[in-house]
């Protein structure tokens, strides 16, 4: 009879978890403050350094370079990639053969960041690129969009939002799913019209579900790198170069673990700080049923 | 557009209305997701047809579309290059053993803090749940390190144990789950003797069965398409997973576009093929694990 010692029982159903939380995330959390203060090289002796690496992240002008190509990205991957998947989702919602067209717009969701950073590569060569031999049949002259640094991040984006709309249009769907019907009923009777229903009932109830995704989507592109990794190596002229990558090559590459860790840190409350807001701000936008 | 579709199943009016206007617009709809789902699969197509190429139809302008000849020699090349059987077996075996101990230790953690009242509960739980906030490349280079003490660089368990011992969403969505069995179906257990194991196993593992498909599909995708970590971790290529041995493949033929093709689509193709079987049940339980997170 094993109820009569929750304490003993409770722990031992959680000690698995409770191991790998202290050891793989906890311990290496607080390691990581611990190193962010050392100019530990990996090899030789550390020593306590203060807060000279955060100073140096702030003088470095690779970290602004990284800053700016991460916002440049979200800027682009946030609004456009959330307005398509809700627009597809809200689209789907109301046709049938949904199940069939749900089977097409997925698919990118399950492959891997390396096989559709490859993919993209040949799609977008600026030379022998589909792309821009379709645009040229528009008398379009493509650009090279992995090798100029004005449209690589661009490209970026464009692969990570056809990469992510699945993801974003299954979790809309799932939130268009937990609207009642009954709503767009009696917006009927009083004569409403698409336009209408959509301003006023889709719109405010799916605010809980665009405001998951936003957080998600703001989320992963703070730590945008693979796909900058796989196709350009943070270049051309580092105009690829994302946070993430910085934190990346100063530890793996330079073996400058104190300034990568401070980096990381900084990487850490930056998305502490934007998600809080976003909470902070979600009920000005977000409309929860009661 | 003050016709409004939304509604033939609510008034009878619709019945008059004019079918052509209301087919019109289902149909246009139908043409331009057509055409989106077009773009979407695209990519996919034009990787398997440059894959069959050979160098000298590749760089032709205006594209090629049908390969001619047909290469398949590129796929054999390509098999030959680098150890991808063994790449499969690696991310095989790995994602297994990583997915199914996720589902007994993040199911047992989330049945304790859903309904055993020990103490410190509350606690851990928020400490779970603040650790779902932790960028991984935070903890990026203090693992590494402590892999490094393990000695388990450059060795599989550097990707197993982590992944297998620490998922704290999982254990958050298994939780919110079990919160939602009714207690009722437990208490007869209870008033017959059944401990905490017993209910564990034979109560809630049965009734949470569709959260546990969800957590399974979450954490294969997860696992399989992993490339951060081996990317760290591992530096032998006979222990590389399918990613990053596709990426060094990359790097060995970079500008030798139908080979690199046929290693994308070697590396691809059966994920795709258990993605066209099984898609109902992968986008519904993608769809639960959002949706409850």
């Amino acid at each position: 009879m094993d109820r009569s010692r929750p304490n003993l029982w409770g722990f031992l159903f959680i000690s698995p978890q409770l191991i790998g939380l202290l050891f793989f995330s906890l311990i290496p959390l607080v390691y990581a403050f611990v190193l962010s203060f050392t100019d530990w090289n990996g090899f030789a002796e550390s020593s306590f350094v203060g807060l000279a690496n955060y100073i140096e992240q702030f003088k470095n002008p690779d970290f602004f370079t990284a800053i700016i190509n991460t916002v440049y990205y979200m800027i682009l991957v946030v609004p456009i990639g959330i307005a398509i998947a809700m627009i597809l989702a809200i689209s789907l919602n109301k046709i049938t053969g949904k199940g069939i067209y749900r089977v097409f717009f997925f698919m990118p969701v399950v492959t891997s960041s390396v096989s559709v950073g490859i993919i993209f590569m040949w799609i977008l060569n600026g030379d022998f690129g589909i792309l821009n031999q379709a645009l040229s049949l528009f008398g379009i002259d493509g650009p090279m969009w992995l090798t100029d640094t004005k449209w690589v991040i661009p490209s970026i984006a464009l692969l990570s939002i056809w990469w992510g709309l699945g993801y974003n249009m299954v979790i809309f769907l799932a939130g268009l799913q937990g609207i009642s019907k009954s709503y767009y009923e009696a917006a009927s009777i009083d004569g409403a019209n698409a336009f209408q229903k959509f301003r006023h009932i889709t719109l405010p109830l799916l605010t809980p579900t665009t405001f998951f995704v936003t957080i998600m989507t703001i989320i992963s592109s703070f730590q945008v790198f693979d796909q900058a990794f796989v196709m350009t190596q943070g270049g051309p002229a580092k105009a690829s170069y994302t946070i993430v990558f910085h934190i990346y090559d100063q530890a793996f590459v330079d073996f400058t673990m104190g300034k990568s860790s401070a980096a990381a840190i900084i990487l850490f409350f930056v998305i502490l700080i934007f998600t809080l807001v976003q909470f902070k701000l979600q009920d000005r936008w977000v409309f929860y049923e009661k | 557009m003050k016709n409004n579709e939304n509604t033939v199943n609510v008034s009878t009016k619709t019945l008059t209305k004019p079918l052509s206007k209301f087919n019109l617009s289902k149909f246009s709809l139908h043409i331009i997701l057509i055409l989106g789902a077009a773009v979407m699969v695209f990519p996919f197509v034009w990787t398997i047809l440059s894959s069959l190429k050979g160098m000298s139809q590749i760089f032709v302008i205006p594209p090629q579309w049908i390969p001619d000849p047909v290469l398949w020699s590129n796929y054999i090349d390509s098999l030959l290059a680098m150890p991808f059987g063994l790449a499969y077996f690696n991310s095989f075996y790995i994602t297994v053993i990583i997915v199914l101990s996720t589902l007994i230790t993040a199911s047992m953690a989330a049945y304790a803090f859903a309904r055993i009242n020990f103490k410190g509960a509350n606690i851990l739980f928020i400490l779970f749940l603040a650790t779902m906030m932790i960028p991984k490349q935070v903890t990026m280079i203090p693992l590494y390190l402590v892999m490094d003490k393990l000695g388990w660089l450059d060795t599989h368990l550097s990707l197993i144990v982590p992944g297998a011992l620490f998922n704290a969403f999982a254990v958050f969505l298994l939780r919110q789950f079990i919160l939602g069995v009714p207690r009722e179906l437990e208490e007869a257990a209870i008033m017959d003797g059944a401990g905490y194991g017993r209910i564990y196993w034979f109560i809630i593992l049965p009734l949470i069965k569709p959260a546990l498909a969800a957590i399974a599909i979450f954490t294969f995708l997860q696992a399989w398409n992993n490339f951060l970590d081996p990317l760290i971790y591992l530096n032998t290529p006979e222990k590389f997973t399918v990613p990053i041995l596709l990426n060094s493949f990359k790097g060995l033929y970079t500008a030798n576009w139908p080979l690199m093709m046929a290693g994308t689509v070697i590396s691809v193709i059966p994920v795709l093929l258990v993605y066209i079987v099984a898609q109902k049940q992968i986008i519904e339980g993608v769809a639960i694990t959002g949706m409850k997170g």
